[in-house]
């Protein structure tokens, strides 16, 4: 077997010097009828080679992202990666290391864990960022525990633009919690009335924009009243690339800003894993769930960096933590990191417009093609179409003429008489003959 | 004068009096290393830069990056008349950037900052730091696992579905278990998902307000209190005894109808098997209760022994320690959960069936024919991480898997036996599992701690193993050298460990408390970073301001 080291002739000797004669005798705890005398019921070890041969059977059975006219966002988004995010992600000392928790021999991981937090920072709008959740949706559920913690209330109120997982992994961690959650109706076009549900009792407001049906919400009068009642803003984003040309949650008020990372430096991965982004106000740092990076000075008074706060956390507290988190996301906000090094604040912005660019020039086409109406007036990169057939027929149709038009809504809301709308997205990866394609697909369909 | 890389921008003569005078923060830093240099034991040769050959000194990103500047070529759109309804981005964003050959050299020097498994011997206990082969991540790069949406049509990622249909097979053939949940993003996210199942289970049974108790052994990970407080219950310790195991008696002894679930490692985080569980699991199950078991050590145990026979109900599979996907400096993981025949039913949405035309995904609680009891994220879980797993149990098969713990156990068992005289042994020399516990009881009266063994382990070459946990412990150093260290290498660790204990016991005190004195950084300062915690960097205040 190519990954042990150890020969029959070591095993031997080892065993020896440890002073038993088979390697069984070490599983004496196990109770003897449960030991396994034979492997199990699997196929047996196999080359590179042949692992190559299966996986990539599998893996040829899907349509990549990159084969076809491709539109599909609602949470995750075809963007272009630089190759050499791919490449530095994969450093040996960067892959194969671990939570830096012996920092002298870390130091690698924890300046861009640093830089990480002060790019989030400052993307955000925010005084603080910490070193990564898992992805968008399951910060966004601790984003409202933290808010619980911070008000002493435990009611949030969850906008019915929120991606439905996201509302979905909010509930499902609020129902066991014995937390309350008011969840909005799907607000389509952006204009519910959510000022009406803050009050004395809300401890927070989830509000996502570009919202998942794409609408740019205004978050400054949600901010303010939410600050009247005593009440935290939660804003939520899913994709990044829109912080680049849209104003900052910070700038309007929020509290806690969480989102998904995984549009900078991260590929679509069938939906993992990506990376969570969580911001918030310097005080409230002391609630703040995961792990968290901070400078310092070592024995000759240099600077160097830890992982601090740690009085927060798990390890420490065990059951009175802020969270039970303890894996973060680290090589992904690695990629993260590096990719926005490479962007700067100039590529970032330029790449923001293009994506924007692009969206428009898709929308108006769309509005030209019979059955179909576009219903957002505001967008960033994604919006909402409403078709003369139902969505989700559509898009197998449009799948086997090999384009993938995007997201049915009744996927992610069945039931909610949503059946004709369709969510569709525009990166810089579509060309003018990706949007024609699209139109004259749905031409034929419609 | 400084560049733009924050050094010195042309030679400067050795010997000034004062070099660092009338030079900004960062120079006088930059001065400040090289006098380390001087001050060190390598260092009766200082150098200009502070730079000590392949040992680079890195600034922050924001020291030497620009506003202006960006590594990727995107063309300007065409005029565009903004959809954003005057949402306009404003102010700056205060984010610089490099160009690509500067960011390839600054992260590349930030790596060589860090010690990884392929570095050397990375014996960090409970953590099982094996070997992370290429062809793994070759495979999660394949275009139709990493380049496909997770909201695709159903019929365009038939083998994506396929590949964690076989994922769930692997795993489930390896416990004995019912049912998997793949998607938890991580071991302690995985933990949630299998209390939610109980908890749910239980509610399904009209006990949701009498059963709220959670019993977890002293020697449990923090994340197993963490969690069960998490959702409501309340954590009720069990004591550890002389022999590091957990006793049926006193699980006994606390059990009633208000007990929900024990939460017990196995192998324990002592390095031992349980000899008692299925007696425990059979007192549990009497009691009305479920056994979750933290599947941090399955290591020890795969192939070898099937929990699902063990009486479990729930436990959590770290992909990122048993299956070798990258722990990648902490993280992404990944923490499929196998649950029994009692919680199949309450295991969330999205999972994968096999239906009529190929395998569907079931992805919301309405379409499933059992009681899904809600989701842990968006979308399908770390579907990287599965390619990954998969590939690691196809490549090793069911001979392999099992000869991987055994040689595990042996390497664990090796080291104990060749240090047992020296290091001290808190339950007695007997056989461990995958890792291997000492105590510090060896280090009494020499002034020295773990902490400072640890770090004159770092000047050996090595990671420090976990230390100061498990907590029943004291002063605990927990050695896990996994299946992918040779003789060879674990020869040279212990010799080198009974280096370090004479040494210690000899009275050898500097080597231990100053370390390390080799690596990138000496020890760093954690009181003063939680005191007065700097998480960002802020630019720094211009000189004429400062003095106003």
């Amino acid at each position: 077997m190519r990954y042990l080291p150890l020969s029959d002739t070591d095993r031997s000797e080892m065993l020896a010097r440890i002073g038993v004669k088979t390697v069984d005798e070490l599983f004496a705890d196990v109770p003897k009828n449960l030991l396994l005398k034979e492997p199990v019921d699997l196929p047996r070890r196999k080359g590179e080679l042949e692992v190559e041969r299966i996986l990539s059977r599998m893996s040829s059975k899907n349509v990549a992202a990159s084969s076809v006219p491709f539109f599909v966002g609602a949470g995750a988004y075809k963007h272009h990666v630089p190759a050499t995010v791919d490449h530095l992600i994969q450093r040996s000392e960067f892959l194969t290391s671990y939570t830096p928790y012996q920092p002298e021999i870390a130091q690698g991981t924890l300046q861009y864990l640093f830089e990480f937090q002060t790019q989030v920072a400052a993307l955000t709008g925010m005084e603080v960022a910490n070193a990564s959740m898992y992805d968008g949706s399951t910060g966004t559920g601790e984003a409202v525990l933290m808010a619980h913690r911070v008000t002493k209330r435990r009611k949030a109120v969850l906008s019915g633009g929120l991606h439905p997982h996201y509302a979905e992994v909010v509930r499902t961690l609020s129902d066991m919690a014995s937390d309350s959650v008011v969840t909005l109706q799907p607000d389509v076009s952006g204009t519910e009335d959510i000022l009406s549900q803050i009050d004395d009792t809300t401890s927070c407001v989830v509000v996502q924009s570009p919202d998942v049906f794409g609408n740019v919400r205004d978050l400054e009068a949600i901010a303010e009243k939410a600050h009247k009642h005593g009440a935290l803003l939660i804003a939520v984003f899913t994709e990044a690339v829109s912080l680049g040309l849209v104003a900052s949650p910070g700038s309007q008020g929020a509290d806690i800003v969480v989102g998904e990372g995984q549009s900078i430096g991260n590929a679509l991965n069938f939906g993992g894993p990506y990376v969570g982004l969580f911001a918030t106000q310097s005080k409230f740092i002391r609630q703040m769930p995961g792990r968290l990076c901070g400078e310092t000075v070592d024995a000759d008074g240099h600077r160097g960096f830890v992982l601090t706060l740690s009085t927060r956390e798990q390890h420490i507290r065990r059951d009175k933590a802020t969270s039970n988190i303890c894996t973060n996301s680290g090589l992904c906000c690695l990629a993260f990191t590096i990719h926005m090094t490479l962007l700067g604040e100039t590529g970032l912005r330029r790449l923001a417009r293009v994506n924007h660019a692009n969206a428009i020039k898709l929308a108006d086409q769309l509005s030209g093609v019979k059955g179909v109406e576009v219903l957002n007036k505001t967008f960033f990169n994604e919006f909402t179409v409403k078709l003369a057939k139902p969505a989700a027929e559509v898009v197998e149709r449009l799948a086997e003429k090999g384009v993938l038009a995007g997201v049915p809504v009744s996927r992610l809301l069945p039931g909610a008489g949503l059946d004709d709308l369709l969510l569709v997205a525009s990166t810089e990866v579509n060309t003018a003959d990706d949007r024609a394609a699209l139109c004259a697909a749905l031409k034929e369909v419609l | 004068m400084l560049n733009r890389q924050g050094r010195p921008s042309a030679p400067q003569a050795h010997g000034v009096a004062d070099p660092a005078a009338g030079m900004g923060d960062q120079a006088a830093r930059l001065q400040g290393d090289a006098n380390r240099a001087a001050g060190s034991a390598t260092g009766s040769h200082p150098t200009f830069t502070g730079n000590k050959a392949l040992a680079q000194i890195e600034p922050l990103l924001f020291e030497i990056g620009r506003h202006d500047t960006t590594g990727v070529d995107i063309d300007e759109p065409e005029a565009f008349e903004s959809r954003l309804g005057g949402l306009e981005r404003k102010e700056a964003i205060g984010l610089p950037g490099l160009s690509e050959p500067e960011t390839m050299r600054h992260y590349v020097r930030l790596s060589q900052m860090n010690y990884g498994i392929d570095t050397g011997l990375f014996p960090l206990g409970s953590c099982t730091m094996k070997h992370n082969a290429r062809l793994n991540e070759r495979m999660a790069r394949l275009a139709g696992f990493s380049d496909v949406h997770p909201l695709q049509p159903v019929s365009t990622v038939q083998g994506a579905l396929e590949l964690m249909n076989e994922l769930g097979r692997y795993l489930l053939t390896l416990t004995n278990m019912t049912a998997v949940a793949l998607s938890p993003k991580a071991g302690a996210h995985g933990e949630l998902c299998g209390m939610m199942a109980i908890k749910a289970a239980i509610e399904a049974k009209g006990e949701g307000t009498t059963r709220n108790v959670v019993l977890v052994p002293d020697s449990a990970h923090g994340t197993n209190p963490a969690t069960a407080a998490l959702i409501g219950f309340v954590v009720k310790p069990v004591p550890a005894r002389e022999d590091g195991w957990v006793h049926v008696e006193d699980v006994k002894e606390r059990l009633g109808p208000d007990v929900a679930a024990i939460m017990l490692t196995n192998p324990n985080t002592c390095g031992l098997f349980e000899p008692q569980v299925v007696e425990i699991a059979k007192a549990i199950h009497e009691a009305g209760a479920y056994f979750y078991c933290d599947g941090a050590n399955f290591n020890a145990i795969v192939g070898k022994a099937k929990p699902g026979d063990l009486g479990v109900d729930a436990m959590h599979i770290n992909l990122h320690k048993t299956f070798s996907t990258p722990h990648g400096g902490g993280g992404p993981g990944s923490g499929p959960v196998v649950l029994s025949e009692r919680l199949a039913p309450y295991a969330p949405v999205p999972f994968v069936r096999v239906g009529q035309d190929g395998f569907e995904l079931v992805e919301q609680a309405s379409d499933a024919a059992e009681k899904p009891f809600g989701r842990m994220t968006a979308f399908h879980g770390q579907m990287g991480m599965y390619v990954r797993a998969l590939s690691y149990m196809l490549s090793h098969g069911s001979d392999g898997m099992k000869q991987a713990s055994e040689d595990a156990v042996l390497n664990a068992n090796y080291i104990r036996a060749g240090l047992s005289d020296l290091m001290s042994l808190p339950f007695g020399d007997k056989p461990c599992m995958h890792e291997v516990l000492f105590d510090d009881a060896w280090l009494k009266d020499t002034g020295v701690t773990t902490l400072d063994v640890a770090k004159a382990m770092i000047d050996e070459g090595y990671h420090p193993m976990t230390m100061y946990f498990p907590l029943v412990v004291h002063g605990a150093m927990l050695i896990e050298p996994t299946e992918s260290e040779s003789k060879a290498s674990l020869d040279l660790f212990i010799a080198t460990l009974r280096d370090l204990a004479m040494a210690a016991k000899n009275g050898d005190k500097e080597r231990f408390t100053g370390a390390p004195y080799h690596a990138p950084r000496r020890r760093l300062d954690e009181t003063r970073a939680a005191r007065n915690p700097v998480l960002k960097w802020t630019p720094p205040v211009p000189v004429a301001e400062a003095a106003e």
